[in-house]
């Protein structure tokens, strides 16, 4: 079904009218190394180590063309890890074609999409699968196939996804961190479509803004993004077998901007076929602007994460609090940091984390990011990372 | 008696004072709107303008950082502009792109789309004093004029480059912002803004700006190709070039919207 994909594109780049004399071409990209030093070695086996450096590269190649009614996206990306194989890999993170009219625009090809208003989760975020490899952030994607269209109108921006082709979560390797005792086993891996990853999955979001507000509702009918993972025997060794269900869900989220106020919500309910269940995110955000007549702002948020599912959610949030500040010092170098501590009123655990960055003369970037995870709870998943305390620094290089 | 008739008199005086003092001050005051509403008057009609925007950033030590920025901006009748902003350097926030609509009264809807996260965040727009990316520019600085953002009161007429100038005394009406007032030196012959002192919540000097070599587009509209701010208090400094100036591009409100935000080159 990716094929799908490329032959819409190419079909329609050759149904292009002559366009040599107008084309505009531009490079640009990144590579980022990375070290981490983790507190501890690891609980598991072969995590008997307390560095790691890696290095990445992200280039992006754009076209445009008549008078940029269209253009077309190239960014593929390629990590080399020094200790976990499985976090050594490459994607396509987006080969997309944009063509434009007056009043919808269609996107083919492989891209990404980002749906919410939350920052600790985004439960409504669910047209890309998560490159899990790349960090606990969750902000990373792969690269998904998909057509996209989308109308511009007065009440809103409608956009209908077709979704040919599944992309399975990334997942440390045998000797990588932020794992259980057991690896997934990507040949373990089990589907309830029929068609396994060929599965088309279909999506639809309404948009609209309106006064102080903005607010999306999407309806989503497909493979769940996120697996159900459970132990299972192969070889004689024990490995994790990961379970996409096929779910079908609608959902909105809602953000109030009001004053120096932020008010944020996301709302879902998923039918798979084991149960139907709600889940939901809220929080506020407040920011004091200018800090005692200087340039610094600090924003204060508060989150709070519930799944109707309760402890057996396979979500990150199912009945936890998060707050969080972020200081934005608004000077030369973009200096910012920002710090979180998430608890989880179910297991009683807490982890903390900090991330800042600061650019470096013009062309780098510098970030730091650290992470404790304070688990006395064995029976909470979480309890997997009690030894993978971390501070990972990261020199972004854009050319 | 004689104190009686003294004690009338004094407080006759005052009154009369007082009164006329008031009349001075409207009358300085019906002035510099007057001077705001010629501002805004001759700047009507432009309907839709791009620009690139170059900013050399200088700290005390005079090390300097670039931003680059393109805009373009969408006159709306009877309400602020709408504007969409592209940043092409620093290179670490390339294809960043932010999207407002400014009102003439009422707090501006503002949109920061974040390319590596593909993600569109609506954002308060109450951080009008706050710097423009490191710059001496505050977004303030950088929002279309609207003669409801302040009151007004001439000072006086002086000799300035472009030969006289009105010296005009502007008060923010809007409790955010960062300035207690401006003054401002606005050319007889064509109103042109040639030169803006601000001052901070202290009321003390904070910051020059300079608006050099106006050109003159589609016959009316005066734009300065270079703007210098000069923070008197931090002694840093922020050139801003114009380049590429055009105006009637046939944009219109679909030019502005968050799927024009998340695709802007």
């Amino acid at each position: 079904m990716k094929k799908m994909v490329y032959l819409a594109i190419i079909g329609g780049l050759l149904m292009q009218p002559a366009m040599a004399d107008d084309v505009f071409f531009e490079a640009s990209g990144k590579v980022s190394t990375e070290a981490t030093i983790y507190a501890h070695e690891g609980q598991f086996a072969n995590q008997d180590y307390r560095t790691n450096f890696s290095l990445a590269i992200e280039p992006e190649f754009y076209w445009d063309w008549n008078g940029q009614q269209d253009s077309l996206t190239f960014k593929p990306f390629f990590r080399k890890d020094q200790r976990d194989n499985a976090r050594t890999h490459a994607d396509i993170r987006e080969f997309n074609w944009v063509h434009l009219n007056d009043d919808w625009e269609l996107r083919t090809g492989i891209s990404s999409v980002f749906w919410g208003v939350t920052e600790f989760q985004n439960l409504v975020d669910v047209i890309n699968q998560k490159d899990a490899v790349e960090g606990l952030d969750k902000e990373h994607k792969l690269g998904q196939p998909m057509i996209n269209l989308s109308f511009v109108k007065d009440w809103g921006i409608v956009d209908v996804y077709v979704l040919p082709g599944f992309r399975e979560q990334t997942s440390a390797g045998t000797n990588g961190r932020f794992r259980a005792g057991a690896v997934v086993d990507a040949s373990a891996t089990t589907y309830e479509a029929s068609n396994n990853s060929k599965h088309t999955d279909l999506a639809g979001r309404w948009a609209h803004s309106f006064d102080v507000y903005d607010m999306g509702v999407h309806w989503y009918k497909g493979t769940n993004r996120t697996p159900l993972l459970t132990a299972v025997t192969s070889n004689g060794q024990t490995v994790l077998s990961a379970h996409y269900q096929a779910i079908e869900q609608i959902g909105l989220d809602l953000q109030a901007t009001v004053g120096n106020w932020l008010w944020k919500g996301e709302l879902i309910h998923q039918t798979n076929p084991i149960e139907d269940f709600w889940a939901s995110q809220l929080g506020t955000e407040y920011t004091f602007y200018g800090l005692q007549d200087s340039a610094t702002d600090l924003g204060v948020l508060f989150e709070y994460g519930k799944d109707q599912r309760g402890i057996r959610a396979n979500a990150f949030m199912q009945n936890d609090f998060g707050v969080g500040a972020r200081l934005d010092l608004n000077n030369t170098q973009s200096t910012s940091l920002f710090a979180g501590v998430i608890y989880d009123l179910d297991f009683h655990t807490t982890s903390a984390s900090i991330a800042g960055s600061q650019r470096l003369g013009e062309d780098r970037k510098l970030s730091i990011e650290a992470q404790v995870f304070a688990s006395e709870n064995s029976s909470d998943p979480a309890a997997m990372f009690a030894k993978d305390d971390y501070i990972k620094l990261t020199l972004d290089s854009y050319f | 008696m004689i104190t009686k008739h003294l004690t009338s008199a004094l407080i006759a005086g005052i009154v009369i004072a007082s009164i006329s003092g008031f009349t001075f001050a409207d009358a300085a005051e019906d002035k510099g709107l007057a001077i705001a509403q010629q501002i805004k008057l001759r700047d009507e009609g432009w309907i839709d303008m791009t620009a690139s925007m170059n900013m050399v950033l200088r700290n005390k030590n005079g090390q300097e950082s670039v931003r680059q920025i393109r805009m373009k901006v969408l006159e709306v009748a009877d309400d602020g502009d709408k504007s969409l902003s592209i940043f092409d350097r620093p290179k670490d926030v390339k294809g960043t792109a932010f999207l407002s609509f400014s009102h003439t009264s009422g707090a501006d809807d503002q949109w920061l789309y974040l390319p590596a996260l593909k993600r569109v965040k609506r954002i308060a727009s109450r951080n009008k004093s706050g710097p423009f990316m490191g710059s001496e520019f505050s977004f303030e600085d950088l929002a279309s004029f609207e003669i409801d953002k302040y009151s007004y009161k001439f000072i006086k007429e002086e000799s300035c480059s472009m030969g006289t100038c009105f010296v005009v005394e502007q008060y923010p009406t809007d409790k955010n912002s960062g300035y207690t007032k401006r003054i401002v030196w606005v050319d007889k012959a064509e109103y042109r803004v040639l030169k803006t002192a601000f001052y901070d919540r202290k009321n003390s000097l904070l910051k020059t700006l300079s608006a050099e070599d106006y050109q003159q587009y589609k016959g009316k509209f005066w734009r300065p190709n270079a703007m210098k701010m000069v923070n008197h208090q931090s002694k840093k400094s922020t050139d801003l070039t114009w380049d590429s100036y055009q105006f009637g591009n046939g944009l219109s409100a679909a030019d502005f919207n968050q799927n024009t935000l998340k695709r802007v080159r």
